[in-house]
């Protein structure tokens, strides 16, 4: 792989041009393949083809790219753009079986969510064997002739998790730079900082602190992880002289602490999609049961910061009649 | 790794016909060929992904598998629609 392709790794996760670094579908010969050469199905996802391509370097092999809408192998076959329908017409739009001799069509795991691989050999002719789940293992993989089990399953690693930042930062950075900067304009420089603090360690800190924060639902890891930046920008308005009584600015600071934790925990609450072990019927739960409190302990935060600015401007109206 | 614990996974070992496909498919170890019938070994970590009753053949083998995307999902009870709709990469 080279600088170029790592660049164009980037902006494809980024969505950036996304359509521009889709693989065109179809039947790709690799070094001196022939008819007997392994036929390996790939998804039209820039990443997805690049991995397989560098893990096929140097074998005599064929790529069948299927039509997934420019999207990856797992997500593709959850939605089920990578399935057997696709499957089956691009091995007979391809004329795969004049190509090659043998009736093998070499699949990644995970596209098992859309591959019914009886179904494909009933409607094609063509055996769909499961390959790894990573590409990567594909020279063991070709040379034991079998998955071992590690390469069956998935992982979900610090990398795994790293990568997933920008994606993450690109969804959320309108949104929080928005918010911040209405706080900023609302003569809240603690509550702007706080809201990027938040925002930070729902985008950043959460995804690779995430094996580690305590308890199992995301929601609850959210909010551990936002009351730090919660109560740091209580202690930040509590200790910072704005020229208001003490009280004051203890309702200002238990704002803070109301309104902030539940950006973390959205956030966090948003990364579940992304993970490669939660169920839906799990995020449904958290759905049920965190949304109405987050949203809740965010209405409260704001009308308690509202309140204190809107007693404060009564009683500085009056300071100024006297 | 944290788990999904909830989920709709049901299998019914009497129609299995071994044919390995599950336990091949699984990214999470849920399946394991038995001398029988395959057996459930980890149902709670089973992320409803779909790939194991999709692939077998027997019928033996119901989950309930979808888009798991938060968002999508909020979406969908904001706008009071049945299903999620594909949102991401």
């Amino acid at each position: 792989m080279t600088a170029a392709d790592r660049l164009v790794h980037l902006l494809a996760r980024l969505g950036v041009r996304r359509n521009e670094w889709r693989v065109r579908p179809g039947l790709y010969r690799l070094g001196e393949a022939g008819p007997d050469s392994p036929v390996f199905a790939s998804a039209n996802y820039r990443l997805s083809f690049d991995a397989l391509r560098g893990a096929l370097e140097g074998m005599d092999a064929f790529i069948l790219v299927l039509d997934t809408r420019g999207i990856n192998v797992w997500c593709a076959a959850g939605k089920g753009t990578f399935g057997t329908d696709e499957l089956v017409a691009r091995i007979e739009k391809t004329g795969l079986a004049e190509v090659v001799t043998h009736r093998t069509v070499i699949a990644p795991q995970l596209c098992a969510t859309g591959v019914a691989a009886h179904e494909v050999r009933r409607r094609s002719g063509f055996r769909v064997k499961f390959g790894p789940v990573r590409a990567e293992d594909i020279p063991r993989f070709m040379a034991g002739g079998r998955a071992a089990q590690e390469m069956r399953r998935v992982s979900f690693d610090l990398k795994d998790r790293a990568v997933l930042i920008p994606v993450e930062a690109k969804t959320a950075l309108p949104f929080v730079a928005g918010a911040s900067a209405a706080a900023y304009a609302a003569g809240e420089p603690v509550g702007a900082a706080g809201i990027a603090a938040a925002s930070l360690a729902g985008f950043v800190a959460f995804p690779l602190l995430l094996p580690w924060l305590p308890g199992e639902d995301f929601s609850a890891k959210g909010l551990l992880l936002g009351s730090i930046a919660g109560l740091g920008a209580a202690a930040a308005g509590l200790a910072r002289d704005d020229g208001t009584s003490l009280p004051s600015r203890a309702v200002k600071a238990a704002s803070y602490a109301l309104a902030l934790p539940p950006i973390t925990a959205f956030l966090g609450l948003n990364f579940t999609g992304c993970t490669t072990f939660t169920s839906p019927s799990g995020v449904r739960r958290e759905i049920n049961r965190y949304v109405r409190p987050m949203a809740g302990m965010a209405g409260a935060g704001l009308l308690l910061n509202l309140a204190q600015r809107v007693v404060l401007g009564l009683k500085g109206g009056r300071d100024g009649q006297e | 790794m944290a788990r999904s614990r909830t989920n709709t996974l049901e299998y019914n070992p009497a129609l299995c016909n071994r044919c390995g496909m599950c336990g091949v498919v699984c990214p999470h170890g849920v399946f394991v060929p038995g001398d029988d019938a395959a057996r459930l070994v980890d149902r709670d970590a089973c992320m409803e992904c779909g790939a194991c009753s999709l692939n077998c053949e027997a019928g033996a083998i119901k989950v309930e598998s979808d888009v798991g995307c938060a968002s999508a999902m909020i979406m969908a009870a904001l706008t009071r629609r049945g299903a999620p709709a594909p949102c991401c990469g």
